[in-house]
Order: C-alpha cells, then structure tokens, then sequence
C-alpha cells in the first residue's frame, strides 16, 4: 500500500479511537453471532474513517486488534472496497458519479467545472487541505443526475450554479460532515 | 389502462415512515395474519402462488427460491435481504427504503416466519448509509411495539433483525459476493454448488431477496397469492417499480402495473412524459445496464410489429436478436444527440473496474475491452476492432463464476448489433467523430 504524505492532509498521529466509536464497535459486533463478529469490519472501518479522517495503517491495525484478527484481514478489506481512502484525503471528499445515466445529462461538464473550480484534477485535493475530488462509479441515484456525494451526503441535480453554492457552503461551514 | 399500486400507494402521506403513521394506514397486518392464522408452509405456498418473481434483476420465481431452502435440524436458517442496489439505472429500492421504511421490515418479518429464521441481515451499499439509519431507527420502533425480538404477537416466534453495511462494491450485490461481504471479506462471487439456498451464511442455509420481493410478500400475505397474480400480464405478475432515468422530461421512480405499454410509460403524462427538451428517441436500456441496449425502432414495437410492453416476456421478445430484459427496471433513455460508442465504452469502464479480478476472463477482457472502446471513441479505432471486441465478447460470456461477466459481455455485443454503423463511422470519419455525434441510426429494411 503506497502512502503518500502531504503535510496539508489529515495525517495528524492516531491515538486510538474515541469512546464513543469504541462503544459503537461493541454495540455492532453484538449483531452477529459468537464467533463470527468478522462481520462487524465494514461497519467499523466506515466509523474509523469517518473519525480519523482516512483509513490510516495504525488506523486498521487497530480495528484488526479489536476484532481478534490479522491486520492483512482488515487490509484486504480496506482496500477492495471503494468508499475506503487507504491514502489521505482532503477534510471534504467530493466523488461525482460517472457512470452512464449520470453521463448522459451531463456529469463530465460538472467534473470538468469543479476541477476548473478547485484547480486540482480528478484525484487530487487542494492546497488548503479542504477538498479531494474523486470520481465514482453508480451511485444508485440516476433519477436525479448528476450526482455527487460528500461523506455519506447527496447533493443530486447538479449545474455548475450548485457546485458554486456547495463549495461555499462546505467552505463557510453551513454543511457539516 | 388502470395502475394499481401495491407497494408505493402510501408512499405520500405525511409521517408514513414511522410505525404509527404506517400502522394506522393497515401497516403489519401480514405480520398478525401469517403469525396468528397461517403456518410458514403456508406464506410460502401464497407466495409460489403469487407468481412473484425475484425483482433484482434475474427474474427467478421467489417462491420457488424459497422450497429450495434447506432445513437440517439444529442448523440456523438466515434471511438476507439485498439492499445494495448498484446497477446502474436502478435506484428504486432507494426510494422504497428512504420513503416506507416499515414496508421492507414488514416484508422481512413475514418472509423470515416463513422461511423460519430467527435472525435476518438487510446488506445495503455503503453508499447508502443514511437510509441505514432510517431503517435502524423504524427497527427499533418495531422492536418496541413487538413486531422483532422474543415472542412476537404472544406466538412464540423470535425474530432479530440488523442492518449491515457494504463498502462500495457493485459486485457485492451477486448474493454470493454479497454473503461473502457480510461475512466481512472481499466481495468475491462464490463457486455454485452449493447453492445458498444449501450453504449460504456462515455455511447455513440462507435465501438472499431483493428490497423490493421481500415488500411484495406484505401485499401477497394481505390479499393472497391469488390476487396478486391476477394483476399483471402472463407469467409477469403484480407490479414492478421501475427507476427511469437519462433523457426524460420526468425521470424518477414509477410503480407500474406488468403490462403497461412502454410507448405509454415513455410518453404518458402520469409517467416520464416524454424525451426531455424535445429531443427525439435514440435508444433505450430498459433494465439496467447489463441488459442489451434497444434502437428507437424496436423500444415501444417489437419486430414482429406488436407493441412493446413492460413485462418479463414482452422487454424479452426477441431474444438477444432484437429484444432486451426487464433485469432490474433501471429504465435508462437515450436522446438523438447521444453517442452509443461512448456510452458503450463508459458502461464498460464501469465493468472493468467493478470486476473482482478473481477470473482472468472478466478481469483482463472488461479491461481490454475498455481500452479498444476508449480507441474508438477518440478517434484512434480500426475497423478491426469492432469485431475484435465481438471476439472478446465471446471468450467472457459463460466462463466466468458469476453473472459480471456476461454482464459485461451482452451491453457491448448489442451495441455493435445494433448500431454497428455509428461504430464504422467513429473509425471512418474519426475528426467528425470527436466533435460531433452520429445522430440516429437508420432503421434496418425488414423484408
């Protein structure tokens, strides 16, 4: 796994999670049987993610040792599903769906604008620290394209006029994560 | 003709997502009449009767799914329901979930007295992890009033249900990847046999349904399997929620009775109304990306001349030659100014990086295949390449482990059948081909 470092990302130390998520990791791992709580791992690493900012290699290696299992286990996972950032990220990750139907009314004019916006190409994230741009495959919401998702929120319909309105609202801090 | 709706008729009154709004409008009732009146055998016997069948996208009988399932002694039996919706064109069981909530949990219920399991999973894509917390929260309302936990309605049935998150993964919605995922590993497509129906969770027996089958189980208990096969068309029963999406005056998601004209669905004023800014009709994907792609001249009539109509058979007529699939009702419309070589190429992008990578066919040949496309379409293509692709096609179809394969495979073979001209002129007018697209193909001269 190939980290990269930029000093503006989130890549502040990692001390453990907060007691919060730790009671949330007990509450999930009781949804499955004795033996089995493998299963709770998709779950927590979302929960890590979403309080350590990206995935970190202390970040998984801690989940591996709550679970009981290797570190490789949680790596495999970490890293074939999509929606985990096994690098940094920016505090606000915009990934815009590409896929087909968000194609056909116009999503790479938006993914071009919001590049253009940002000065930073698909995969990159600003100066700032605030903003990574991704692009996605089918977000299941073709009915109100394009689309795009920012942590687990939906932002559909999308003209350049509501890229504007986003970025500022994230930037002002109107829309929290 | 009349549209009846069997799942979505509440769907607009105001609170219908909480349990007393929902009850109030005759909300759990299947709950009290398979619980209090009917043994499992017995849902089981309505729901083969019902002629319901399973609405992710294969279309197998879900009653028939059921008799399949094994019941060793002493051995837990699991319901799962595949809520992680990710082919593209299809986001119904979004809306399903986000709007009426306790209408899958009511299904859920039901189903799993049934099928006589004790504990239930909803897997839904991560993407989706807001309506996790709807249904978490309407979960924990039907806890409280008795409908999940230790003894429901006073009958000695014991119900836990739990929802579990995916990580972005389309391939976790082929049942076998989608238990391999909630077992918390990579989603790789299990070999078959054994079927889950034998070995499925953890090694139990275990039937995985669509959101939207295990809905239809609340209608199907409520007013019989009979009843509910008397709506439709043939062996196209009941209704089917369909996701309309691309060039449409009014895409969203539509409850339609089987049968429905699709020229009436396209255009009718109480559905998509027609081609968004006046354009006209190009094509259409009328079940979700994996489904072949339909010229204009074969969307509302079949070859024969027959109307074309929304039901299993009819989206079918034809076979590969000149019909399509209803798949998952993802109803994707295509206006004169798209281009079939770039859809096509960006279709198959989509493929090639959801495939797991665990066959050589599907992995290496959706990569090549994307890159011959992604020629094509910038001007680099050589007319080779048209029945280049046709070849790759047929060395994916029918030699991988799961069905991404030959998802992949039939998208790709349609448009060429169909459109093959648009492809020769990307490689014969390559400069006109960047700045502008073909337009309409030409009707093909039926003798």
């Amino acid at each position: 796994m190939k980290i990269e470092s930029n000093s503006n990302q989130n890549t502040a130390e990692f001390k453990g999670f907060s007691k919060e998520t730790l009671a949330k990791f007990d509450e999930i791992k009781n949804h499955f049987p004795e033996g089995k709580e493998k299963s709770a791992i998709i779950r927590m690493l979302h929960l890590a993610q979403s309080e350590i900012g990206w995935l970190s290699t202390e970040g998984m290696d801690a989940v591996a040792k709550i679970l009981n299992i290797q570190t490789i286990e949680v790596y495999e996972v970490a890293t074939f599903y999509t929606m985990f950032h096994v690098n940094p990220v920016g505090k606000y990750v915009f990934e815009v769906c590409r896929t087909g139907p968000c194609m056909l009314v116009g999503s790479d004019k938006i993914i071009d604008y919001i590049q253009e916006k940002l000065n930073i190409k698909v995969g990159g994230t600003t100066a700032d620290g605030a903003f990574t741009l991704k692009t996605v495959e089918c977000l299941g919401a073709c009915g109100y394209a394009p689309v795009l998702q920012c942590n687990y929120k939906f932002h559909e319909n999308l003209t350049k006029e509501k890229v504007d309105e986003l970025i500022d609202a994230y930037r002002s801090g109107i829309i929290e994560n | 003709m009349k549209n009846r709706k069997l799942l979505l008729e509440n769907v607009h009154i105001p609170g219908i997502e909480t349990f007393d709004v929902y009850r109030k409008n005759g909300g759990y009732r299947s709950v009290e009449k398979a619980l209090n009146t009917m043994t499992p055998d017995e849902v089981v016997e309505e729901v083969k009767k019902s002629g319901l069948r399973g609405r992710g996208g294969a279309g197998f009988p879900t009653g028939m799914k059921w008799s399949f399932l094994a019941k060793p002694e002493g051995v837990p039996r699991y319901l799962v329901c595949n809520a992680d919706e990710s082919e593209p064109g299809t986001f119904k069981d979004r809306y399903l979930m986000e709007k009426i909530p306790h209408l899958l949990i009511e299904g859920m219920i039901t189903s799993s007295y049934a099928l006589g399991a004790n504990t239930s999973y909803i897997y839904i894509r991560g993407e989706f992890m807001y309506i996790l917390h709807i249904l978490e929260k309407a979960i924990a309302e039907a806890y409280d009033k008795g409908f999940l936990g230790k003894n429901i309605l006073g009958k000695g049935y014991d119900l836990d249900l739990f929802v579990v998150p995916g990580g972005g993964a389309y391939i976790c919605g082929e049942e076998t990847a989608l238990l391999e995922s909630l077992e918390g590993k990579r989603g790789n497509p299990r070999i078959k046999p054994p079927f889950p129906a034998v070995k499925g969770l953890w090694g139990c027996p275990t039937v995985v349904n669509n959101v939207e089958s295990l809905a239809a189980v609340v209608p199907i208990v409520n007013d019989g399997g009979d009843s509910y096969a008397a709506i439709g068309i043939g062996r196209s029963t009941g209704t089917k929620l369909i996701s309309a999406c691309g060039n449409l005056v009014k895409p969203g998601v539509y409850e339609i009775e089987m049968g429905l004209s699709v020229e009436e669905f396209i255009y009718g004023d109480d559905y998509c109304k027609g081609i968004a800014n006046n354009k006209k009709l190009k094509a259409c994907v009328p079940g979700g990306s994996s489904v072949p792609i339909l010229p204009h001249y074969l969307v509302t009539k079949t070859a024969s001349g027959e109307d074309r109509l929304m039901s299993y058979e009819s989206l079918a007529d034809g076979g590969f030659v000149s019909g399509s699939m209803l798949g998952s009702g993802g109803f994707i419309v295509f206006d004169e100014d798209q281009c079939i070589v770039r859809n096509t190429w960006n279709f198959t992008r989509f493929y090639a990086h959801e495939s797991c990578g665990q066959c050589s066919p599907c992995r290496e040949g959706t990569g090549w295949m994307e890159k011959v496309l992604h020629r094509l379409e910038n001007g680099h293509g050589n007319i080779r390449d048209i029945d280049l692709l046709a070849e790759i096609n047929k060395k994916i179809e029918g030699n991988t482990i799961c069905p991404l394969g030959d998802a992949a495979a039939w998208p790709v073979a349609a448009a060429i059948r169909h459109f093959r001209d648009e492809f020769e002129w990307h490689v014969t007018n390559k400069d006109e081909a960047i700045t502008r697209n073909y337009g309409l193909s030409k009707e093909p001269l039926i003798a």
